[in-house]
């Protein structure tokens, strides 16, 4: 009888950890032709995910801001391969993509050599409609590829509609503060990167990250393209437009989201939790947890906010901190005793 | 290889249409299939897992968690080079549609075979032509196959047809549910030595998605291209014609067997002044019907379309134009269509517009959700179009065959 068994993973490319901003490569694979907004952070993110990532990569991008906001026809920003999937295809597009190449170059019929495939999607695409296909990808440990969902908290291409991935309380388009309900977006936002880290334990690599933090961004999209099998990357991406807030602060938005631990930033590495900056030094008790107020009253979306709202929604976050089992990742634990 | 291995002589297997599929794509050596369960389609897929599984076929072969992914994963497999298949039938069709309507846009030659199935609720197994029927307008080429010999013969031509760089369009096998994805019949399996001198490999040339090649694939266009895009696609689908028939020849120069024409099966049609015109297994009955009538000296032939898309006006008007009358058999329906008609029987009646001398059309909608059609429900429509030459003119464009009122 003939063995027959898939090929295993993949070689992957050579792509070191850098240690500080001036490590990050001068390769640029986004680049000029695109039309996102002025204090864009998902533009950014863009960027440090092909400068990481090099040019041997094939991008696919599920419909969303980086899409329709990228790729004019005849304008370009891409200089690696890059290709439109649908909204909730990302998982589907990366699958895709590294099946083939993997059947091609086991069969002789392309030259073998380690090719990155990323797709990327939006919270709409990613925690909402593509979540299902993110869990397929996820389960196929013969592939290696990686989905990055880039999280603006919003529909923000479609004209700022809420999102699973909203936090409560936004204004959006969707979920705007009436005379009656000034509440109309109930829902808190789903913890993505727990869900799937818990449901996909073969996994090797799932992080969340912030473009805020150039030289870790940079890390992760490499430690997640590199230690083979499929990756998931979940960040933070503030936007101008959806949140409402001045362009200039984009950055200081994305740090501050992790500074008041509403955003936690790790990674979980074959199964073992590493916290990293701002978030370790909280976990740690070294730096205290600033104000969830800092954050959420620098932005036009929770001008509506009362005291009532943004003690609730400082509570919740004590309560993610202080009683989850990981803060900050984990909300249950086992039953106590007695 | 252990596919050539398998595949040494030429040899007759009793197997079913999805069977016959399934060794198409490991003859075929087609790199990435997707597979996701729904009645009668799936059928291929237990076999092309099977096949794998016992090392006689090297095939990504990934199970998707929904149809949509299925044709998601074969979309971009066939974006970077890789020869793709993967099916489904009725509602679970439906439910891949937005990949469906992508993979044509892009012009990706992805192959899928539909087992004709009804379109739940209520929940039916059986065949009807409504789900395949979907893409008509969207760029994919729709065969309807009639035999298992035909699913096996049809597969190898359409990765041919599809993957023509003339052509660039996705392909779909249309295969009546149970009464062809289940049946057994005797195929005549060829050697793979005749496989690879018919098919050659997929080449996507210069759109292919690779580091050697960065290209951006379906950017924005909106208003400011996407005409000239449709049109595009629009001309590929035109050129398909000249293809298949190119294609068709050499397949039967390698292979031995096929019928005058790709597009149309004609059936006692020479001196016919009634032909009926169906599509897929209906041709079974329809044929046993034609012959006894003809002993009874009645006049009667059948034209089975095979493609759907390419339509074969030409070829149909031919076909056609001398006969007196013509009854459309159509295993669909089409709600508030003009006259209340069939699917099919809309398209052929306006195929033949534009004769001089236009046959009598009827239409007939029969066999849905896998219900038998008897030879006598095929004597009795010949027999109203019978009663309609009496007349001169069709007095009920629309009958619905063998209903309980």
């Amino acid at each position: 009888m003939t063995t027959m068994t898939q090929a295993p993973p993949q070689t992957v490319q050579d792509l070191p950890q850098v240690r500080g901003v001036k490590q990050i490569p001068v390769f640029e694979g986004f680049t000029s032709g695109h039309r996102t907004c002025q204090g864009c952070e998902s533009a950014l993110v863009m960027r440090l995910m092909i400068k990481a990532a090099g040019p041997r990569t094939i991008v696919v991008g599920s419909t969303g801001c980086m899409y329709v906001a990228n790729t004019t026809y005849y304008s370009t920003p891409w200089v690696v391969p890059w290709m439109h999937t649908q909204l909730g295809s990302s998982g589907s597009a990366a699958t895709g993509t590294a099946a083939g190449l993997a059947s091609l170059m086991r069969k002789g019929k392309m030259q073998e050599e380690p090719i990155n495939v990323i797709a990327f999607c939006g919270d709409g695409g990613g925690v909402d409609m593509g979540l299902s296909a993110i869990s397929a990808a996820l389960q196929h440990d013969e592939y290696n590829l990686l989905i990055l969902c880039y999280d603006n908290e919003s529909y923000a291409n479609t004209d700022i509609q809420v999102s699973g991935s909203s936090p409560w309380g936004a204004n959006s388009t969707f979920s705007p503060p009436g005379k009656v309900h000034r509440i109309m977006n109930h829902r808190w936002k789903k913890n993505t990167a727990p869900m799937l880290a818990a449901g996909h334990p073969d996994v090797r690599y799932i992080a969340t990250a912030c473009g805020s933090y150039g030289p870790d961004f940079t890390n992760k999209i490499r430690r997640a393209l590199t230690i083979g099998g499929p990756t998931f990357i979940h960040s933070i991406d503030p936007c101008p437009k959806g949140w409402d807030y001045d362009p200039k602060y984009s950055h200081e938005l994305g740090m501050l989201a992790v500074e008041t631990g509403i955003w936690v930033q790790y990674e979980i590495v074959d199964g073992e939790l590493i916290l990293n900056g701002p978030s370790r030094a909280i976990a740690r008790g070294i730096r205290p947890r600033k104000p969830v107020t800092e954050y959420l009253q620098r932005q036009g979306r929770f001008a509506h906010l009362t005291e009532e709202d943004l003690k609730f929604f400082q509570e919740k976050i004590d309560e993610s901190w202080e009683k989850w089992w990981i803060p900050g990742i984990v909300p249950f634990g086992p039953q106590e005793e007695g | 290889m252990a596919t050539q291995t398998l595949y040494e002589t030429e040899r007759e297997e009793l197997i079913s249409g999805s069977e016959a599929i399934a060794i198409a794509c490991a003859m075929a050596d087609v790199d990435v299939i997707t597979a996701y369960p729904i009645r009668p389609y799936d059928t291929v897929m237990q076999y092309v897992s099977k096949l794998k599984a016992d090392g006689a076929f090297d095939c990504d072969f990934i199970v998707a968690e929904s149809e949509h992914s299925q044709f998601e994963i074969v979309k971009h497999a066939s974006a970077v080079g890789a020869r793709t298949f993967c099916g489904s039938s009725g509602v679970g069709w439906f439910y891949a549609f937005e990949a469906i309507t992508v993979t044509a846009g892009l012009r990706l030659p992805v192959v899928a075979m539909v087992g004709n199935r009804a379109l739940d609720d209520p929940g039916a197994f059986g065949v009807e032509h409504n789900d395949a029927m979907a893409v008509r307008d969207l760029g994919w080429m729709l065969y309807w196959v009639g035999t298992a010999q035909e699913a096996l013969d049809t597969a190898l031509l359409a990765w041919r047809v599809a993957e023509d760089p003339r052509v660039f369009l996705p392909a779909a096998i249309s295969c009546d549910g149970s009464f062809l994805t289940h049946s057994q019949a005797i195929v005549n399996v060829p050697t793979q030595e005749q496989v690879d001198r018919f098919l050659p490999q997929y080449d996507r040339g210069r759109l292919l998605l690779h580091p050697d090649n960065p290209i951006t694939v379906a950017p924005q266009v909106n208003e400011d291209w996407l005409m000239e895009i449709r049109r595009q696609t629009d001309d590929a689908m035109r050129r398909t014609s000249d293809v298949i028939r190119e294609a068709y020849e050499e397949f039967k120069q390698v292979f031995g067997r096929g019928d005058d024409s790709p597009f149309i099966e004609e059936y006692m049609t020479d001196d016919a002044d009634i032909v009926l015109v169906g599509m897929g297994t209906l041709a079974m009955p329809v044929r046993v019907a034609v012959r006894r009538m003809r002993e009874q000296g009645k006049k009667v032939g059948f034209l089975r379309v095979k493609f759907f898309r390419p339509f074969a006006t030409e070829e149909i008007q031919e076909a056609l134009s001398h006969c007196k009358a013509v009854g459309v058999i159509d295993r669909d329906y089409s709600y508030g269509s003009p006259s209340y008609g069939g699917v099919l029987f809309n398209e052929v009646r306006s195929a033949l517009y534009d004769l001089d001398d236009r046959p009598l059309v009827q239409s007939f909608v029969a066999g849905l959700g896998g219900r038998e059609v008897l030879v006598r429900d095929v004597e009795e429509m010949t027999q109203m179009v019978q009663d309609s030459i009496d007349s001169g003119k069709v007095k009920q464009v629309n009958t619905w065959i063998g209903v309980r009122e």
